[in-house]
């Protein structure tokens, strides 16, 4: 499927020689960016090349929202939950998509396919509710649009497995 | 690594190592080192070209920042480029920035050869066969027109509007978003051309640091974060303080939920941000720059990335800029979602790479920072302003805004308002004229309930606050305050305690740990809230009692305020102790009647079954997460209220529209 296979983590690794402590955010970013979580090894490889600790990488890496722990669905959905989509209706939205999908934020759906995280903001808010799906952003969404939107995704799927 | 730098003419000598202090002048003007009248035209007539005053041919700009994306603007660039290659026209097509009117994205903008610039909104891919059409010659599409850029009388003989009588332009200042939406922001030449990086080459040239920090600071300007310290004051102890390194930081971390100014700018107009941060990285001396970014602006984080390698390329950054012997490397950092990064000692931890947690202040980071050396950080909107500070003078600038408060600020306008988008008004504008001259009032034909300000630390202000100017002090007497900018409109189906609740949340979630007033306080004040706005956890307090929970939630929340270590727990109960102020009979209808009066709160909201429409198909018993609704197939289902917790899944599951909330 894809054109170019992500980096391993030697290979991150190898990009920051002599790194000090103020990579470790940068680092793990990119860790997570190639294999979509923190892995246990990913973690305690990032704290023996900078000489830290593997409890103060969870510290750090527990401390922000961006870091997963567990590996996210094949669709990753991010539900916007600033204030002017709240006002407009993202929490029944994320109701809904919990629903429709029986996970709860955080998770991933049995079979892989979604998984479901809040942002605080996506910063487009002019178009609330909004939605983010591996990056591609739905805008004006009411609770109906879940199950023809999920179910899109999930023929794409199918399409590209074919 | 020191490459060359492209040459401007034959005869210039200059190169990375020994570069010309005139070089933004001589790309634009021609140079200045010798008399040489045609290399003059050549450079007057290139900046004409790069600012499309007189263009041969068409030229479709398609506003692709993230707001325009969301609303479909990929599909729209995609569909006009295929239209005009379907007509085999040749129009040159540009993807540009937010030009802020987001509820009519996305805006397509149509450059036609003696007629001007014209805006269209919105464009789906249905519509942009209409506007690939008109730049073949055909008909202009005046259901779609916004209005024409160049105002006045042009000369053309038609009657098309001005874009800035548009009621939504009208009333706008624009100094920071001067540009967003019209210049390409991947070319720093188009930047270069409308006068970009003058003000850097005359502060290098022409200022000392002191100098500089004495001119900004004149010119009032104030910290556009929130904060609303005086710029210049807070570079002059940073320059005052001796050092071997010292930093300016960049906060782009815009964490506020309904703002997306700082997002706008860099997506739109990345270079103002480049120019404006090497001019405070002058004043204070400082040769490394960082911009603390959110994660969550892919786009933004894209953009800079490139204006920066630009900028670097035409020699503005780097070893020797322009010649005067101040070196400057910036880098970008991305953020990791913590909302407190946005306070300044957390931001610096987090670029440490520690977890973002604020520290007590004093030593304030002007005096020791980032890796203990003296280290400013200002906002993305606070570093847009000085090019236009240094190039017309701190006098010119004063003149916009109020005594207290100088220039403008940039507001997020969302929420239940007709007209979304970013707005740039001068200080001192009165909060009524935003939300219903600029915005055109509350969608719909509902009514205005209040506006939220300054995010998660701002308040509510009802309607009979909103002759309230729009500066520092006048919004922190009514209990809000600036923020960041951030305006969120709510009607009367939104539930003010809901609000409360919904900023609580947000801020127990976001909380750092560190001080115990933030930590256990919110986590206090979010427990009565959400006794007050669900339906079964307070079960046994009498209306007495719930009352004097929310008696305590006034006092606990003054005590929050003034016992926090760091920004975020001493403004975090603004939104209730606002709500509390102006919407006291909404706390009373949830305390003593268990009523939403909006219907803003699910657990409140009741639910039950038409007779006359439910067939008994089971659909919505299947669906209750709660098992509150019983019945057997082809029978009549019913709701049990003591079980149900609101969620509205029935609602969603019946086809026959047999549920009806009450």
């Amino acid at each position: 499927m894809r054109a170019e296979s992500p980096p391993d983590l030697k290979e991150i690794l190898a990009r920051y020689p002599g790194a000090e402590r103020d990579s470790l955010i940068p680092l793990l970013q990119e860790v997570q960016e190639s294999e979509g979580y923190l892995s246990r090894e990913a973690v305690t490889a990032v704290g023996s090349h900078l000489k830290l600790p593997a409890a103060k990488v969870y510290g750090v890496a527990t401390f922000y929202n961006q870091f997963r722990f567990s590996p996210r669905g094949r669709y990753h959905i991010q539900v916007c939950r600033g204030t002017a989509c709240h006002v407009k209706g993202s929490g029944p939205l994320l109701g809904r998509l919990e629903r429709e999908l029986k996970i709860e934020p955080g998770q991933t759906t049995r079979d892989g396919l979604f998984s479901l995280e809040i942002v605080a903001c996506i910063g487009a808010c002019g178009l609330a509710p909004v939605i983010s799906v591996n990056g591609e952003y739905h805008a004006h969404l009411g609770g109906d649009d879940i199950p023809g939107l999920l179910e899109n995704y999930r023929t794409r799927i199918e399409e590209s497995d074919d | 690594m020191i490459e060359p730098l492209g040459q401007i003419e034959e005869y210039c000598r200059h190169s990375r190592l020994t570069p010309c202090p005139n070089r933004v002048f001589c790309l634009t003007e021609g140079p200045l080192c010798r008399e040489d009248p045609a290399a003059a035209a050549a450079a007057s007539e290139r900046a004409r070209r790069m600012r499309r005053e007189s263009p041969e041919k068409p030229v479709i700009f398609v506003g692709t920042g993230t707001c325009g994306l969301a609303a479909g603007a990929g599909k729209t660039l995609t569909a006009i480029k295929v239209a005009l290659a379907r007509m085999k026209f040749e129009a040159e097509v540009i993807e540009v920035g937010c030009i802020g009117l987001c509820s009519s994205e996305p805006i397509v903008d149509l450059l036609l050869p003696g007629r001007g610039r014209l805006s269209f909104g919105p464009v789906g891919p249905a519509e942009a066969g209409r506007i690939a059409a008109a730049a073949a010659g055909g008909k202009i599409p005046r259901d779609l027109l916004l209005g024409r850029h160049q105002a006045g009388d042009t000369g053309t003989g038609d009657d098309l509007p001005g874009l800035a009588e548009h009621p939504f332009f009208r009333s706008q200042t624009r100094i920071v978003l001067k540009n967003c939406g019209l210049i390409d922001p991947s070319r720093i030449e188009e930047y270069i051309a409308r006068g970009g990086y003058r003000a850097l080459s005359r502060a290098l040239k022409s200022l000392t640091p002191a100098e500089l920090c004495d001119l900004v600071e004149r010119s009032g300007l104030r910290g556009r974060g929130g904060g609303g310290f005086l710029t210049g004051k807070k570079w002059k102890i940073a320059l005052a303080t001796t050092a071997d390194r010292k930093f300016l930081i960049c906060n782009a971390d815009e964490g506020d939920p309904g703002a997306f100014m700082d997002r706008a700018v860099i997506e739109g107009d990345p270079h103002r941000l480049i120019e404006g941060m090497a001019i405070a990285a002058y004043a204070i001396r400082a040769s490394k720059a960082y911009v603390y970014i959110r994660a969550e602006y892919p786009l933004a984080i894209r953009r800079l990335k490139e204006a920066i390698r630009q900028a670097r390329e035409e020699g503005l950054l780097g070893y020797n800029i322009l010649d005067s012997g101040f070196n400057l490397e910036i880098a970008v950092k991305m953020g990791a979602g913590a909302f407190v990064c946005g306070e300044e000692t957390a931001l610096i931890g987090s670029i440490e790479g520690k977890r973002g947690m604020p520290r007590p202040r004093p030593p304030y980071p002007a005096v020791s920072g980032l890796f203990d050396c003296p280290t400013v950080v200002n906002n993305v909107e606070t570093l847009a302003n000085l090019p236009a500070i240094v190039e017309k003078g701190p006098e010119r600038f004063r003149a916009v805004g109020t005594a207290d408060s100088a220039g403008t600020k940039v507001f997020a306008l969302s929420g239940k308002i007709a007209r979304t988008g970013l707005v740039e008004v001068a200080m001192g504008t009165k909060l009524e004229e935003i939300v219903f001259a600029i915005g055109g009032g509350v969608a719909g034909d509902k009514k205005f309930k209040a506006v939220q300000i300054g995010g998660p630390s701002g308040g509510c202000i009802p309607i009979q606050h909103l002759d309230t100017e729009v500066d520092y002090g006048s919004l922190k007497r009514i209990g809000a305050m600036m923020g960041s900018g951030g305006l969120v409109v709510m009607d009367e189906d939104t539930c003010m305690v809901d609000v409360a609740r919904f900023f609580m949340e947000f801020i127990q979630r976001e909380s750092c740990g560190r001080c115990i007033p933030c930590r256990e306080g919110t986590r206090q004040l979010l427990r009565t809230l959400q006794s007050l706005t669900s339906r079964r956890s307070t079960a046994g307090l009498d209306p007495l009692q719930r009352f004097q929970s929310v008696i305590n939630l006034k006092k606990l929340a003054e005590t929050i305020k003034e016992t926090s270590l760091c920004g975020l727990g001493q403004s975090a109960p603004n939104p209730i102790l606002s709500t509390l102020r102006f919407f006291r009979d909404e706390y009373e209808a949830h305390v003593y009647e268990r009523r939403c009066p909006s219907g803003g709160c699910v657990e409140l909201r009741t639910f039950r079954i038409d007779p006359e429409k439910c067939v008994g198909c089971t659909a919505c018993v299947s669906k209750c997460p709660a098992g509150a609704i019983k019945g057997t197939a082809k029978k009549m289902h019913y709701i049990l209220l003591e079980k149900c917790v609101g969620c509205g899944a029935c609602f969603d599951a019946c086809r026959f529209g047999a549920i009806v909330r009450e």
